[in-house]
């Protein structure tokens, strides 16, 4: 049954529908009303929302609650992220899953989600909805790839994201079943000699002597992180790309506009397409190769000083001419609600590529 | 020679000590005394257990490396000693 | 001071007085403690001769079994020279980051009501690093027990000053003691926490002789006892250290207990 929901609405649905009975924030612009949303949702369903002190005692709570076993999350915006990158890092050595949400200002949080988090080699899954009825399913998705890889998992969401009210149901996706819990806490295994252990800094109880072995630990951790980014298909859509002589590639809220543009642009004629990652990491490199390989330029539209025209660099690897077309735009609040989203900037500065 | 009643004893795991001296102290009949000249395969000097133990665990809880076992004997056991000290 | 120390020459008794302790007793008589306590898995550990976190992690663990709580207990365990013991406990182990252990305790508690949860953190983690957290922790009531393990210094990494450090304790950034006019004044955290509303029982104890750990275990067993009855948040600093470390600690952070709702 669809209803009229703000976006922090519609994800605090999604969450409680993908099972989230623990969430812990501290209140940012514009995440803030998720937070609100999941304070009077989950004593409902025999959860429990914590107001944390700061965003690093958020994500501290989150990391306690999801080591039980309960499917937990925590969130912020951009700046509260920063302040739980150590936490990030350390719980994909620990192993512990975990759903973040960054209901970012801008989009200037990429390199933050995709080159973080935090410390060392860690990598966390970025899941980037477009519009509100998606994000209900990536956050389910989220929820699936934190437990399927027992790793924390970013929702790149931002401020229109989160305020924007639409009619949308939240569908529960049926996703399977992840293998059963031999890891998580409750006190049970406690004097059994095999007492269960969740550490950043080795996931086995050793029994031949006291302490622990990082290098064996990293090395472990390495290869778990290979083995998630290579099982986890990388979600794009695509647009118009068979025979376009330009491709644009966008992500998030500005996507929206691109492909709107697009279409307009297509329908006139012009031979323009649309690469709109999903999942920004694992990027979807090859889906972005293949579209700029027939193409005259590629052009990157975000909102930033460019950050995920890396990534489609390396995608397209030199075959064809990169350039980036966007640039950023606040308004006066500093959130995020950019004068440039606008059809008729967008379709413009497409059109410089074509000419 | 003398005799001095005995209610327990102690096995010292050598080889764990550290040689930090706490257990001496902390023995209230003062019946442990560290060695001088000897040491163990880690260079650390250890504690040896004279008569008189009265079984109360004091070393046991004192000592960090965890190096006493502590048992009380079912009946007082009367141990000599030599020099009367 | 001490009794016998290094530097005396000669032995006290003649070589055939002492008793044999290197097998327990044939017959006659029965164990009543042995090497490690039940929850500890190996004894083995590189902290320092003599340092008082072994002993209190000790009573610690005697304490968990002592309130019947093994088979519900988790650890969160801070980052100090005692993390080494995180792999090595027989109960459930989360090991935190630097000062972060209060904030996971309260969401494992939050999760699992059921469970008896309990911190260990050195005084550098819990005072500097989280001095946030645990204030917080306690402000809420949050049905966990915290343990600081006191010895006055950042032990782990080489030993420098923390927020407990003692006016003119001598540690390796402060050679000349401590001066309040360069450093400014330690924390006196039971104090603060025993202030709050949240907080149901906190309590000093030191380890530095076997009356004092008797004392402790006390402590330490009501604290555990408090968080049981679900009253709150209950804290136990132990000041860790061997007699001139704890008679320099003790003026500032004085043994006793601060607060007990139960009393």
């Amino acid at each position: 049954m669809p209803a009229l929901l703000e976006g922090s609405e519609a994800i605090a649905d999604a969450m409680v529908a993908a099972g989230c009975r623990f969430f812990s924030g501290y209140p940012m612009t514009p995440f803030t009303e998720v937070l609100e949303h999941m304070a009077a949702k989950l004593p409902g369903v025999g959860g429990t929302c914590m107001n944390a002190e700061s965003e690093l005692e958020a994500v501290g709570m989150a990391w306690g609650a999801a080591a039980t076993g309960t499917p937990s999350a925590t969130g912020s915006t951009g700046q509260g992220l920063s302040l739980m990158q150590e936490s990030l890092a350390e719980l994909t050595y620990a192993a512990v899953p975990l759903v973040v949400l960054n209901m970012a200002r801008a989009q200037g949080d990429y390199w933050q989600a995709t080159r973080g988090p935090g410390h060392g080699d860690a990598r966390m899954p970025v899941l980037a909805p477009m519009d509100v009825p998606e994000a209900t399913e990536l956050t389910q998705i989220a929820f699936h790839l934190a437990a399927r890889w027992r790793n924390p998992v970013l929702l790149f969401g931002d401020y229109y994201l989160a305020h924007t009210s639409t009619s949308v149901s939240v569908t529960p996706l049926g996703l399977p079943p992840v293998a059963a819990d031999d890891w998580s806490l409750d006190g049970s295994t406690s004097g059994t000699g095999r007492a269960r252990l969740v550490s950043p800094l080795g996931t086995t109880k050793r029994n031949d002597r006291g302490g622990y072995d990082l290098a064996e630990h990293y090395a472990r951790c390495a290869a778990r992180t290979e083995e998630m980014l290579a099982g986890i298909d990388p979600l794009v859509e695509t647009g118009f790309t068979d025979d376009a002589e330009v491709v644009v590639v966008a992500f998030g809220t500005p996507a929206k506009y691109v492909r709107a543009a697009v279409s307009r642009l297509r329908a006139e004629g012009a031979r323009v397409g649309y690469v709109r990652p999903i999942t920004l990491l694992p990027f979807p490199t090859e889906v972005v190769a293949q579209a700029a390989a027939g193409a005259r330029v590629v052009g990157v539209y975000e909102n930033n000083q460019g950050q995920m025209v890396d990534d489609v660099r390396l995608a397209v690897a030199g075959a064809t001419p990169v350039e980036f077309i966007g640039r950023l735009s606040l308004d006066g609040s500093g959130f995020g609600i950019a004068p440039d989203l606008d059809g008729g900037y967008v379709r413009e500065r497409i059109e410089e590529l074509l000419a | 020679m003398s005799t001095v009643l005995t209610r327990g004893t102690v096995v010292i795991d050598v080889e764990a000590c550290k040689g930090c001296d706490l257990c001496i102290d902390a023995c209230p009949p003062r019946v442990l005394e560290m060695t001088v000249h000897e040491v163990n395969t880690r260079g650390y000097r250890y504690p040896r257990l004279l008569p008189g133990c009265t079984g109360c665990q004091a070393c046991a809880w004192i000592c960090p490396d965890f190096c006493f076992q502590v048992y009380k004997y079912d009946q007082p056991i009367a141990l000599t000693v030599r020099d009367g000290s | 001071m001490s009794g016998t120390s290094h530097h005396e020459a000669t032995e006290r008794a003649s070589m055939t007085d002492y008793v044999a302790t290197d097998a327990p007793p044939a017959a006659g008589a029965h164990l009543v403690d042995d090497f490690t306590p039940s929850l500890l898995d190996i004894g083995e550990h590189s902290l320092c001769p003599g340092c008082g976190e072994p002993i209190a992690m000790r009573a610690i663990l005697e304490a968990i079994e002592a309130v019947g709580a093994v088979s519900r207990a988790i650890g969160v365990i801070g980052i100090g020279c005692y993390t080494a013991f995180s792999n090595n406990l027989d109960i459930e182990v989360l090991q935190a980051l630097h000062g972060r252990a209060p904030s996971l305790a309260t969401g494992v508690k939050r999760a699992k009501p059921d469970t008896l949860v309990l911190t260990v953190q050195g005084d550098g983690d819990m005072v500097n690093e989280g001095l946030q957290e645990v204030l917080h922790t306690a402000a809420r009531g949050e049905n966990v027990t915290c343990f600081m393990l006191d010895n006055g210094v950042f032990g782990e990494t080489g030993g420098h000053m923390t927020a407990t450090t003692a006016l003119g304790q001598r540690t390796k950034n402060t050679l000349d003691g401590r001066d309040a006019a360069q450093h400014g004044f330690p924390i006196r955290l039971s104090t603060l926490i025993a202030d709050l509303d949240g907080a149901a029982y906190v309590a000093r104890g030191a380890v530095n002789n076997a009356g004092n750990v008797a004392r402790t275990k006390k402590m330490i067993r009501r604290a555990l006892e408090t968080q049981e009855a679900g009253l709150g948040f209950s804290f136990v600093e132990t000041p860790d250290a061997p007699d001139y470390l704890t008679s320099t600690l003790a003026p500032v952070h004085a043994p006793g207990v601060l607060k007990d709702v139960r009393a």
